[in-house]
Formats: structure tokens, C-alpha cells, sequence
């Protein structure tokens, strides 16, 4: 044997290594046709132009930020980030997904430099963040409603009281509460088939907190899912199924599913969610503010300032309400208060005692 | 010893006697094969022409050439295909050396006994243990204890450990399956121990070996649940441009996707799991265009 056919053994190993370098090789040098798609898709989409020196400004920035948490937030986080890269194409946003819980646990040990939550932050978790000497700026961005739905073939249900969901979703109603009408001796005599949205959500903690009165508390025999998608479609496919999941959800299923009018008291006042009365707050108690906080200790580097101000200016906040988006815009005026907050570095949390249910964001303006 | 013998079970106690029952049966098992065979092919066939179906409309150029947005007809997935290619590379050269360098040192050089059994047997329930559980490690040691964040590097590693004990047991099978007629005849003319592994060996077992190693990277490449506990990220803009870098994959892009309310965005992807079912075959084709070769030689 000579060590010429030896070496031709070998070769199929080099073989594949020398691919797998090629590919990565190829990777970072082919920016040019993308930012051309960026800038043409700048132009067309920009609602109010900004001013060039603002533009011009934000093209220089470079830079990390880093953004984890809520699922609910992660589309307006993300479209603001894909809206800012469009100017300033070198700061490199990513956005996570691990939950509102998830995230802050992972912001409160130093991970993250955004995090978006669909309630406001705990107070066990503002402890974990001071444990790590992390102090955050919190600041609200949209309106989101939660959705109590039904599929459109249900015939019976179109408005329902706080008391009869919680009859439905206490924790006490597991494995007793299971037709529906031992909630209301009006509606069928049928099985009720319940979805609802996964433990690490911040979706679940809001609906367990002012429906059932406490976070987390709720039965636990109903189909659960994170993905609101399943949501969808268990409720539609059932007449006799009922679930919640955000507005947005229901708006890009409306032809499927039936929304159902919540009535607060139990005085016969059903309101429907719409953006004009989560805005208002007269759709109560499921509407709620959506948030993101940023690590005091990053806040003051030009990109993550840069990034959040085009958060909150004109420029994006109009495209919040888009049916890409899908959540209810705040008030100009309210906008440039947060606006002013986060530029006075103000720290900690309007929500000292954790997540309020009917909360407005009056206390902002003071 | 005869009588012994009417104790013994006699065969025609253990089956009919009659030929037709027999027969009977041995068809009525070919049916149940072949229609276990039809619904797994067919749910299977199923599944793939549904995604062809939805997906190719949308698998254009523009599609690989652009990052994800929250309008379906400007995403792309170049993130995640550039993260799957940075990840596996850093995951290759990292598994596939001391995999086959372990397998080596168990074949060759490790004596036989209890401490060889015991590597041996752990080496293979690693092998069967869920993707998550390395997930979690990954995120303790790598991504905290080691401080690399939700970098490449974290994930490659993490795919790295996952994939090891599957490289070891393939390479450990490819070696044995080496005749030691080869090994003798090597060291009866004196060669030493290494040259004989890295002359004749090594090259003798080298189909089995890419084989092995090539399914592998093909699991890590369809994995998900490790990356989504290290913290992978599922909004990112950009390439990564060294191993430290954010990133993120095909499987968590196309987990993404589906999870949006957006009808389009399950079309999207479809378009997704092509563009990984096209590089998962491609993958698995090298291997045997691979193995083929070098067994030609």
C-alpha cells in the first residue's frame, strides 16, 4: 500500500469538512440586496417621515440589544425592531420568547436588556431584581383585550357574566363544573369543553387574576396551549367548546369564531371587546396594558435609547393597531409622558403591589 | 431416555395440522403488514404533499435572501438557515473528533472489563436520553457556568454533548465490523498499534463512520427543544458573524411561524420545513454517495 490510496480513504472526511467551511464561509459579506429591500420598504411604509438628521443619526448607531419575555408582546417588540432596523441597520435586535415569568427571570439575572410583559412586574420578582442589583425603567406600550370566545356555530351564548366564568374556571369547578348548564340552567344540558392559555403566560396570569381573583388559580382540567393557534382552532371546530386568548386572535379568526360580550356586575351591562372600549376601559376586567422594561444599566447607550424612543415616537406607534400587529394603541399625549419617563431614567414600578386588574395608566400623567 | 421423550412437547401440539388454516394465516399477516406499511407511508405521504402543497408558492429567492418580518410576504428565514449552518459547523467539528477518537480508545486501546462495560453502557442510555434534558445542561453550563450567552458556540456545544454518544456508538459498531484478521496480519508484519488503526482500520471502517456521523448531525439539525431551553432566539435580524453571536435555527423560525395568527405564516412555514427537508435529504445523500465511494475505493 502506498500512502497515495491511504490518503484517498480519508477523503470523504475532508470532504465534508471543506463543505460545512464553504457554507459558513459564504456566510456575513452579502448585506447589499436586503438593505436595498429595507430602504425601498422604508419609504413606502414610513407614515410620518422622519426628520434626515434623526435618519442619519440612527444610521450610525451600532450595537446589541437583546429582548426576551412575553409571546404577547413579541409582535409589537418585533415590528419595532424590524422597523428600526430599516434605519439604523446596525444595531442587531433579537427577540426571544420565553414567557412574561420566563423572561423576567432571565432579565432579572442579567440577561436580557428588554423585556416584554403582558402585566406588570411582581413583587417576588422585583426582589430577584434587586438581589442582582438590577434596576429596570418600566414603561407601557399598547392595549391588549382578552377575548372570551365561542365557536360560530354556538347558537346560545353571546354575552356572559364575570361570575359565571369564574363559576367555570375556579379552581374548585375541577371535575365538577363539566356541563354547561350547571353554570346557568338556561343553556344546554351539554358537556362544555374549556381552552385556556398555558401556565408560563402572562395571558394565563391576567385571566386567573380578575376573573378567579388570583393569579395562576385555576382549573387545571381544560386544554392548555402557549400556541393561541390550537386555541383557535379547538374552540371553533366545537359548538359547546369556550376559550380566551388575545384580541389579535380573534380578529385574524373572526369568521370562525363568535366573541362573546362580558358583563362585569352582573347588572346586564355585556360590552364587547373593540378598540374603542378596551381603550376606555369600559370592557372590564379583561383588558389590560402591556409592557416592556429596560435595564436601567443599558438604557443610556445611544442605540438602546435610540431604539426605545423610536418605540414610543409617531414614527411606529400608529403601526401597533395594523392588523400585522393586531393591539390597541396608547394616546399621543400618553405617549410622549412614557416617552419623558424613560428619558428621566425614572426607576422601579407604578405597580408596587404586582398586577392590578382595571389598572389605567392615569398614573403615568402625574 | 424415550420416555423422557413423551414428556416433551410434540410439534404438532404447537401448530394446526391443517395446511389451509395455515396458510390462511400466514396471508391474513401479510394483509395486516401491508396495511400497517399503506397508513404509515400514507400518513407520511400525506403530511409531505400537504406542506409541498402549502409551501412552495411561497420558497422563492427572496424568501432565503431575507430576515423574518411581521409581513408574511417580505420574511425570509436567512437567520435561521445561516444559524443552522454556523451551528452545525461549530457542532461537526466539534462531536465528530473526540466521538470517533472515544470510539477508537474503547475498540482499540480500552481492556476489556468492568469499567469498559460500565462507559459503554452509559455511552448508550445517553444516547437515549430526551434532547431536553441536554438542553437544561447546556443552558447551566454553557450558557451560565461558562458565560458564552445565547451564542452559537452554546448551541453548538449543547448539540455537540447531545449528538457524542450517538457518533461514539455508530463509530464503536463501524470499528468492531472490521475483521481482526486485518489488525493481526498488520502487526505480524510490524506495524504498531496506531499505525495499524490509522492505516488500515480507520480507512477500512471509514463508510460506516460517515454514516454514523452524518445521521447525527442530521438529528441535530432537526432538534429544537435544547436550543428553545438554552434560549435561542426567534426574532433575529441578522446573520451571525463569529461564534459568539446570537442566532437562531430552521426548526425554532418554523415553530415560530406557525404560532402567529396570520393565516399566511402557516404557508410561510411549509416553506420552512421543505427548505430543512431539502437539507436534511441533501445531507443524508452525501452520506451515501460518501459511503458508496469509499467502499468502491
Amino acid at each position: 500500500m502506498n500512502m497515495g490510496t491511504r490518503w484517498k480513504r480519508l477523503l470523504p472526511l475532508a470532504a465534508v469538512a471543506a463543505l460545512a467551511t464553504s457554507l459558513v464561509a459564504c456566510g456575513p459579506d452579502d448585506k447589499e440586496p436586503e438593505a436595498t429591500a429595507a430602504a425601498n420598504a422604508a419609504t413606502a411604509a414610513a407614515t410620518v417621515s422622519p426628520d434626515q438628521a434623526l435618519k442619519d443619526a440612527r444610521g450610525k448607531l451600532k450595537g446589541e440589544i437583546v429582548a426576551d419575555g412575553s409571546s404577547t408582546v413579541f409582535p409589537v417588540t418585533a415590528a419595532a425592531a424590524e422597523e428600526f432596523r430599516k434605519q439604523a441597520k446596525d444595531v442587531k435586535i433579537s427577540v426571544g420568547i420565553a414567557g412574561t415569568g420566563g423572561g423576567f427571570k432571565k432579565f432579572c439575572n442579567g440577561e436580557a436588556d428588554l423585556q416584554n410583559a403582558s402585566r406588570t412586574i411582581s413583587t417576588s420578582e422585583v426582589e430577584a431584581c434587586k438581589a442582582k442589583g438590577i434596576d429596570f425603567i418600566e414603561l407601557p406600550v399598547a392595549f391588549d383585550g382578552l377575548a372570551v370566545v365561542v365557536s360560530s356555530k354556538n347558537t346560545f351564548l353571546s354575552c356572559i357574566t364575570v361570575a359565571e366564568l369564574k363559576k367555570m374556571w375556579e379552581p374548585e369547578a375541577q371535575g365538577k363544573i363539566m356541563r354547561w348548564n350547571q353554570v346557568n340552567p338556561k343553556w344546554p344540558d351539554q358537556p362544555i369543553k374549556l381552552f385556556g392559555a398555558g401556565a408560563d403566560s402572562g395571558t394565563f396570569d391576567y385571566f386567573t387574576d380578575a376573573i378567579n381573583g388570583k393569579a395562576k388559580a385555576s382549573r387545571g382540567d381544560f386544554q392548555a396551549s402557549e400556541d393561541d393557534n390550537i386555541l383557535v382552532k379547538g374552540v371553533s371546530d366545537d359548538q359547546y367548546a369556550i376559550g380566551y386568548f388575545g384580541l389579535a386572535y380573534y380578529a385574524e379568526n373572526a369568521s370562525k369564531l363568535k366573541l362573546v360580550a362580558v358583563d362585569a356586575k352582573g347588572d346586564g351591562k355585556c360590552v364587547t371587546p373593540t378598540v374603542a372600549t378596551v381603550k376606555d376601559a369600559s370592557y372590564q376586567p379583561l383588558a389590560r396594558p402591556i409592557f416592556i422594561y429596560i435595564k436601567k444599566s443599558v438604557a443610556e447607550r445611544p442605540e438602546v435609547k435610540a431604539f426605545v424612543e423610536f418605540y414610543l415616537s409617531k414614527e411606529f406607534t400608529p403601526k401597533i393597531q395594523s392588523k400585522e400587529v393586531g393591539y390597541i394603541h396608547l394616546e399621543d399625549a400618553m405617549y410622549a409622558t412614557i416617552t419623558k419617563r424613560f428619558q428621566s431614567g425614572a426607576t422601579g414600578t407604578l405597580f408596587p403591589k404586582g398586577q392590578e386588574v382595571g389598572a389605567t395608566l392615569d398614573r403615568y400623567l402625574k | 431416555m424415550m420416555s423422557a421423550q413423551t414428556d416433551v412437547e410434540q410439534p404438532q401440539d404447537r401448530f394446526s395440522t391443517s395446511i389451509s388454516m395455515r396458510q390462511g394465516l400466514v396471508r391474513a399477516f401479510i394483509v395486516l403488514g401491508v396495511v400497517c406499511l399503506a397508513f404509515a407511508l400514507g400518513t407520511l405521504f400525506w403530511l409531505v404533499l400537504d406542506v409541498i402543497l402549502r409551501g412552495t408558492n411561497w420558497l422563492d429567492w427572496q424568501f432565503l435572501q431575507s430576515f423574518d418580518s411581521r409581513f408574511p410576504r417580505e420574511a425570509g428565514i436567512k437567520a435561521a438557515l445561516y444559524g443552522t449552518v454556523w451551528m452545525m459547523f461549530f457542532t461537526i467539528i466539534m462531536a465528530l473528533p473526540l466521538g470517533v477518537a472515544a470510539a477508537i480508545y474503547l475498540e482499540e486501546y480500552g481492556r476489556e472489563g468492568w469499567l469498559k462495560s460500565f462507559i459503554q453502557i452509559n455511552i448508550a442510555n445517553l444516547a437515549g436520553v430526551p434532547s431536553i434534558i441536554y438542553g437544561l445542561l447546556g443552558l447551566t453550563i454553557f450558557v451560565r457556568l461558562f458565560g458564552l450567552q445565547r451564542s452559537v458556540l452554546a448551541g453548538s456545544m449543547t448539540m455537540a454533548l447531545l449528538i457524542l454518544p450517538i457518533i461514539v456508538v455508530a463509530t464503536e459498531e463501524a470499528i468492531r465490523a472490521v475483521p481482526s484478521s486485518l489488525r493481526d496480519a498488520s502487526l505480524a508484519l510490524g506495524a504498531s498499534r496506531w499505525q495499524t488503526i490509522w492505516h488500515h482500520v480507520l480507512p477500512e471502517a471509514m463508510p460506516g463512520i460517515l454514516t454514523g456521523n452524518i445521521l447525527a448531525a442530521s438529528r441535530a439539525i432537526g432538534e429544537t427543544a435544547p436550543l428553545i431551553t438554552i434560549g435561542a432566539l426567534t426574532f433575529v435580524p441578522f446573520t451571525p458573524a463569529g461564534p459568539l453571536d446570537r442566532f437562531t435555527v430552521l426548526p425554532i423560525q418554523i415553530f415560530n411561524w406557525t404560532s402567529r395568527p396570520q393565516e399566511a405564516f402557516q404557508n410561510l412555514a411549509a416553506a420552512g420545513i421543505i427548505l430543512l427537508l431539502f437539507v436534511l435529504l441533501t445531507m443524508n445523500s452525501i452520506a451515501i454517495v460518501l459511503r458508496q465511494r469509499a467502499r468502491r475505493r
